[in-house]
C-alpha cells in the first residue's frame, strides 16, 4: 500500500476529431490550485474534436473539489459542442460527479456605483440617528412611567438588585474614580501654577482648581468613568438576556423588562452618581491642596481659607445637581443598546461600543448645555 | 498482510479502557468501542450518561484519565502537534447547536476551515462553499445568510455543511436530529444517509433519536454503567438483556414505534 501524494495530472491522446483524456493522480482538495489550474488549461490544450472521453482508470482519489472540477470540465466542454463520455468510472466516482453537479446556478447579487452607495450610507445613518433620538426620549418615557408603576406600589419593587448595581456601580467603581480625580486634580493645580507664577498669582490657583473641580470636572470625570464601566456592564448584561432570549422569557412570565432590569439600574445610577461625584470632587480638591502645597508652596491653612472665600454654596451644588441628569442618559443609552442587541456575538460587541461611546458623547453635550443654562439664570 | 491487521485498519476509531472523570466524579470508567470504515455509528444512552463526553474525549477536547484512543491508526496520546493537525482536517464535527461563528455567514463559516488547512482561489472556494451548501439542502441564498437569521433545522444543515468542508473521512454528529420536527429529523436521517454514500464517509452519531437509529445506522452502541454495555444492529439491541437497554429498546415509546 503506496500512500505517495501523487500530483493530479491528465494525458491526452488524439485520434483524428476524438480525443482520449487520461486523468491521474489525486484529485483531491490537498491540491486545490493544481486542479484550478487543470480546470483552465484542459478544456483549450483539448483543440478542434468533436467527441471527448475522459478515463478515470487511473484515478488515484477523488473527493468533492476533483469531481467539481470534472464536471466543470465537461460542462464546458459540453457547451463548446463536444461530446464527453466518462470512461471506467468506478460507481462510487460517478455517484460523486453526479452529486456535484449544480442544480442552480448561483446568484450574483447586483452591484450598485460607490457613489449611489455613499449616499446611502450617509442617508441610511441620518435617519438612524433621529430614530435614537426618538427611542431615547420614549424609551426615557416608559421609565418614568415604570418608576411611576413602582411608586404606586412599593412592595412590587426589586431592592436587592437595587443594592446589588449600587454595590457595583458605586462602592466598587469608588476607589478608581477617586484615584483618577486625585491625579486629574494634582495635574490642573501644577499646570495652574506653573501658568500663574509667571503673574505673581500663585494664589488664584485656588480659585481656578476649586471652580472648575466642583462645577465640572469632577463630574465629567466621574460621568465617563461610569459610561466606560457601569454603562458598558448594562449593556452587555442586557444583550446577553436578549441574545439568549431572556427577556423573551420574562415578557412571558407577564413581567415588564423595563420594571425588571432598567428600573433598578437607572434608580441605582441615580443614586451613585451625586455620591461618586462627590467623592470625586473632594479627592480632585485633595489633589490640587496637596500640590499647591508641596509645588507651589502654599500651606493647607492658607489653602482652606482661600477655598471658603471662593467657593460657595452655588459652586458645590451644580455639581450635585448635574449628577442625576448624566446618570439618567448613562443608564438610558447603556439599556437601550443593550435591548437592541441582535443574535451573533459581533453585535454584542458593536451595541457595548455603541453605548460607551453614545453615553461619553451625550455626558458632554448635556454638559455644555448645563453651563449655558447656569450661565443665563447667573447660578 | 495478516487478517488481525487488516481488521485494524478497518477501525477508524478505536476506544480501549477509556477512563474520564472530573474530579471525583467518574463519568466513563473502561469503556472500549470500535468504530469501522464507512459504517454509520449510532451512539445512544441516557440523559448525562456521558455519550458527549465520549465525543469530546476522542476529539481531545477533555483529558482522560486513562485508556487509549487511536483514530485512523495513530494513537492520539503519541501523536505529534502536526500529526494532530493532519488527523483533524480529516475529521469533521457537527455540535449539538451548530456552533457557527455568529459574525460570519453560512457561506463564510464553511469556508473557515478551507481558509486555514487549503491553498485554493476565492472563486473556487466560493463554488465549493455553495455546493456544499446545496449538498446538505439549503437553498443557494442561505451562504449569505447569518447563523441568527437561521432556523433550527437550517443552523443543523449549515453545521452539517461546514463539518463537511474538508470532505473529512468521519464526521461526528451530536444529536443531529434533536429539536427537528419529525419530518425534518427523517429528511435529515436520509440527508446523512445519502452523504454516507456518495462521499464514503463513516459517521459517529450521538443520538436519543429511535427512528435515526432504525432508518439510518448500520450498527448501534448503548452506553449504561460508565461502559458500553451492547453494540450490534438494531435486532441485537432488542434482544439485549441489560436493563437499560431493555428499557430504551423494548419501552413504550419504542414498542409504539413498531406497531406504528
Amino acid at each position: 500500500m503506496t500512500t505517495t501524494l501523487s500530483n493530479p495530472a491528465f494525458e491526452i491522446t488524439c485520434a483524428q476529431d476524438q480525443a482520449t483524456i487520461v486523468l491521474t493522480g489525486e484529485w483531491t482538495l490537498d491540491h486545490g490550485r493544481r486542479l484550478e489550474s487543470i480546470m483552465r488549461q484542459l478544456p483549450v490544450s483539448l483543440g478542434e474534436v468533436r467527441k471527448a472521453s475522459l478515463d478515470l482508470k487511473r484515478l488515484d482519489r477523488l473527493d468533492t473539489l476533483g469531481a467539481r472540477v470534472i464536471e466543470q470540465i465537461s460542462h464546458r466542454l459540453g457547451s463548446d459542442g463536444v461530446r464527453v463520455e466518462m470512461q471506467d468510472a468506478s460507481e462510487r466516482h460517478l455517484t460523486l460527479i453526479g452529486a456535484v453537479r449544480h442544480r442552480n446556478e448561483p446568484v450574483v447579487p447586483p452591484r450598485r456605483s460607490r457613489l449611489v452607495e455613499l449616499l446611502a450610507d450617509v442617508g441610511q445613518t441620518v435617519v438612524q440617528a433621529g430614530q435614537d433620538l426618538v427611542r431615547g426620549i420614549s424609551f426615557i418615557g416608559e421609565v418614568v412611567v415604570a418608576i411611576g408603576r413602582v411608586m404606586l406600589r412599593p412592595a412590587s419593587f426589586r431592592w436587592a438588585s437595587l443594592v446589588t448595581q449600587l454595590e457595583l456601580i458605586a462602592f466598587r467603581g469608588a476607589p478608581i474614580i477617586i484615584l483618577i480625580t486625585f491625579l486629574v486634580g494634582c495635574i490642573v493645580a501644577q499646570q495652574g501654577i506653573f501658568q500663574l507664577r509667571r503673574f505673581g498669582a500663585t494664589a488664584f490657583v485656588v480659585d481656578l482648581v476649586g471652580i472648575i473641580t466642583l462645577r465640572e470636572l469632577a463630574l465629567l470625570l466621574c460621568a465617563i468613568m461610569v459610561a466606560g464601566r457601569s454603562g458598558s456592564a448594562f449593556t452587555a448584561e442586557i444583550g446577553s438576556m436578549k441574545m439568549r432570549e431572556e427577556i423573551d422569557a420574562l415578557r412571558v412570565m407577564g413581567l415588564n423588562p423595563v420594571d425588571v432590569l432598567v428600573v433598578p439600574r437607572i434608580l441605582a445610577l441615580i443614586i451613585a452618581m451625586p455620591i461618586l461625584s462627590f467623592l470625586a470632587s473632594m479627592a480632585g480638591l485633595f489633589g490640587a491642596g496637596l500640590v499647591s502645597w508641596i509645588y507651589g508652596g502654599i500651606a493647607p491653612e492658607t489653602f482652606l481659607s482661600r477655598l471658603q472665600s471662593v467657593i460657595n454654596y452655588r459652586h458645590f451644588s451644580v455639581g450635585l445637581i448635574k449628577a442625576p441628569f448624566m446618570a439618567v442618559v448613562i443608564g438610558a443609552i447603556a439599556c437601550i443598546e443593550g435591548l437592541n442587541v441582535k443574535g451573533s456575538a459581533e453585535s454584542l460587541g458593536q451595541q457595548v461600543t455603541a453605548s460607551v461611546v453614545k453615553a461619553i458623547f451625550m455626558v458632554i453635550v448635556l454638559d455644555g448645555l448645563f453651563a449655558m443654562f447656569f450661565a443665563s439664570i447667573r447660578f | 498482510m495478516d487478517a488481525a491487521a487488516q481488521a485494524d485498519q478497518d477501525l477508524i476509531i478505536k476506544v480501549r479502557d477509556l477512563v474520564v472523570a472530573f474530579g471525583e466524579k467518574t463519568i466513563l470508567d473502561g469503556l472500549s468501542l470500535d468504530v469501522r470504515r464507512g459504517e454509520i455509528l449510532g451512539f445512544v444512552g441516557g440523559s448525562g450518561t456521558g455519550k458527549s463526553v465520549l465525543t469530546r474525549a476522542i476529539l481531545g477536547l477533555v483529558e482522560k484519565q486513562g485508556g487509549t484512543i487511536s483514530v485512523f491508526g495513530s494513537d492520539l496520546d503519541s501523536v505529534s502537534e502536526a500529526g494532530r493537525r493532519e488527523l483533524e482536517k480529516r475529521w469533521g464535527v457537527m455540535f449539538q447547536h451548530g456552533a457557527l461563528f455568529s459574525s460570519l455567514t453560512v457561506a463564510q463559516n464553511i469556508q473557515v476551515p478551507m481558509r486555514e488547512y487549503l491553498d485554493l482561489s476565492p472563486t473556487m472556494m466560493n463554488d465549493l462553499a455553495a455546493l456544499k451548501i446545496e449538498m446538505v439542502g439549503l437553498r443557494p441564498d442561505a451562504g449569505d445568510k447569518f447563523p441568527s437569521e437561521l432556523s433550527g433545522g437550517m443552523i443543523k444543515r449549515a453545521a452539517l455543511a461546514r463539518a463537511l468542508a474538508l470532505d473529512p473521512e468521519v464526521v461526528f454528529l451530536d444529536e443531529p436530529t434533536s429539536g427537528l420536527d419529525p419530518i425534518g429529523a427523517a429528511d435529515f436521517d436520509d440527508l446523512i444517509r445519502t452523504l454516507q454514500q456518495t462521499l464514503g464517509l463513516t459517521v459517529f452519531m450521538v443520538t436519543h433519536d429511535l427512528d435515526s437509529l432504525a432508518s439510518s445506522c448500520d450498527r448501534i452502541a448503548a452506553l449504561a454503567d460508565k461502559k458500553v454495555v451492547a453494540v450490534g444492529e438494531l435486532k441485537d439491541m432488542r434482544t439485549s438483556t441489560h436493563p437499560w437497554v431493555k428499557s430504551y429498546f423494548r419501552g413504550k415509546r419504542a414498542l409504539a414505534r413498531m406497531k406504528g
